[in-house]
């Protein structure tokens, strides 16, 4: 099954996509966790202002089955919340690089996003 | 060693994503969780159950045997009803819970088949044949050779009805017929585990793939969807039925689950757990089976503390928990102290180290339209 990796997205090997916007980064998971996940049900999202460190867990996500924690792909100051997906968390099964987002960051050093993977190394991680 | 049912191929080609369930490869979802318990809730799903037990409980003295050995009265059922029933240690402890169908007599004497959840069938077995020492019945274990099928939901009789010989009226809910089925002979139950109306076919092994076929497509126009373990977890939680495993077990007694009226120690003979047993009813059980519909943000999971919401301390654990479907709120079943059970009681449950307030809820969580109920349900034990 061909699952959707877009080309300008930087991803972690936990799932996580990262869209460079400059000083700023939105993250979310992708559309294989969601597909591996199922039905999404509940989010859990930090408070703006948190400072993560890089592989900080920052949320929880929880399908009907499953409970997952959300890793912070780069460290940096949360700069805004999907408060959206308090009432409609399938919108992450729905549009998991759109209106799924989880967070916004402020990039603290842009070096970390040179240890992310990019669409075709993550492509090939989940062909494992 | 993983086992597959004789329908895995069909699972598999319906695209399902498959778990290990005690120590079967079961499909845990086809299309979703939440549609599949869509579905259930209003048409129809069906479900391969062909992982569960089938023992066989056959003589002169099958009635009277099972009855010492389960806490139940199987010798009062009439040939064609069923009843749920509990395997109990002599300390009361369910090793088990179980539905017990009577069949018509043979020539051996009374029949019954005794349905058990799959992790415990082989416990189930050696602890009946045990307990049947000195009665004149035989127990044979015919769970390799049988599948069975399950339909359930509001459309379930009118998609099961043109596939078996039988009027499907005339079979009350708890009762169990011979029949044919897709052509196949085997034996339609009005029983189930989702809190809707529904059928459990049992059928030969080299017929399952035959009937399951027969079914979708007849099915199919009804929206008739494949289900799996993961909507059958959710659909039994919502009807508040218990799970072997999580809200019974060995620790566990019958009335502490809420399931003291199962226990009938006013039948005339004796029955192992009974001594204990009849103590717990005379001082009613320390602790007893809840549910919370959690009024914070979180889902109680199993194992979560529960705790008493101004002072914290835990008084009890989250056996089961889920976001309800059709309530859209998290739902969840677990045991505390008896004084903190009655409904409307303010609790906390302790997610990720946050106390998280739930209200005590009156079970089940959810109770089907009685314009669904079929025949004969209301008179129905």
């Amino acid at each position: 099954m061909a699952v959707d990796v877009p080309d300008d997205l930087r991803y972690t090997d936990d799932h996580e996509w990262l869209r460079d916007e400059g000083d700023e980064a939105t993250v979310g998971i992708t559309a294989y966790a969601a597909d591996q996940l199922g039905d999404i049900v509940f989010v859990e999202l930090p408070a703006v202002g948190r400072v993560l460190k890089a592989r900080e867990s920052f949320g929880v996500i929880e399908s009907v089955k499953a409970v997952s924690d959300l890793y912070s792909p780069v460290g940096g100051e949360v700069t805004a919340v999907n408060g959206e997906l308090a009432g409609r968390p399938e919108l992450v099964n729905v549009e998991p690089y759109g209106a799924g987002w989880m967070v916004k960051l402020r990039i603290g050093r842009r070096e970390e996003l040179d240890e992310l993977r990019d669409a075709e190394s993550y492509r090939s991680l989940l062909a494992g | 060693m993983t086992r597959a049912t004789l329908l895995a191929d069909r699972h598999r080609a319906l695209g399902a994503r498959s778990i290990d369930f005690a120590g079967w490869e079961m499909p845990l979802q086809y299309r979703g969780i939440l549609d599949e318990h869509r579905a259930v809730r209003e048409r129809a799903g069906i479900f391969d159950l062909s992982h569960m037990g089938e023992l066989w409980v056959e003589g002169p003295q099958a009635g009277a045997a099972l009855g010492y050995a389960l806490v139940s009265d199987p010798a009062a059922l009439v040939p064609g009803r069923a009843q749920y029933s509990m395997l109990c240690t002599p300390e009361g402890g369910v090793i088990d819970d179980l539905i017990v169908y009577r069949l018509p007599d043979s020539g051996l004497g009374r029949r019954y088949l005794v349905v058990a959840n799959a992790a415990n069938t082989d416990v189930d077995r050696e602890t009946l044949a045990e307990r049947f020492a000195g009665y004149d019945a035989a127990i044979s274990d015919r769970s390799a050779a049988t599948a069975l099928i399950a339909v359930q939901g509001p459309l379930a009789a009118s998609i099961v009805q043109p596939l078996v010989d039988v009027p499907l009226d005339a079979v009350r809910y708890y009762s169990i017929v011979e029949g044919a089925v897709g052509g196949a002979s085997g034996l339609i139950a009005r029983t189930g585990y989702t809190g809707e109306d529904g059928f459990e076919l049992f059928v030969s092994g080299d017929a399952a793939g035959s009937v399951w076929d027969a079914l979708l497509t007849q099915g199919a126009e009804a929206g008739l969807q494949p289900v799996g373990l993961g909507a059958r977890d959710t659909l039994r939680l919502e009807a508040g039925m218990p799970l072997h495993g999580n809200e019974l077990d060995r620790a566990t007694n019958p009335f502490e689950a809420g399931l003291g009226r199962v226990v009938k120690l006013e039948k005339g003979s004796d029955f192992v757990g009974r001594e204990a047993l009849a103590a717990v009813a005379e001082t009613g059980p320390a602790r007893r089976l809840i549910g919370l519909k959690v009024t914070g943000r979180g889902i109680a999971r199993h194992g979560h503390p529960i705790a008493a919401p101004d002072e914290g301390r835990v008084i009890g654990t989250v056996t089961s928990g889920t976001m309800s479907p059709t309530l859209g709120v998290p739902i969840a079943m677990g045991y505390v102290a008896s004084a903190t059970s009655e409904p409307g009681t303010m609790l906390a449950v302790e997610i990720r180290g946050m106390g998280v307030p739930a209200e005590v809820v009156a079970l089940p969580f959810y109770r089907r339209p009685r314009s669904d109920s079929p025949a004969g349900a209301s008179a129905a034990t």
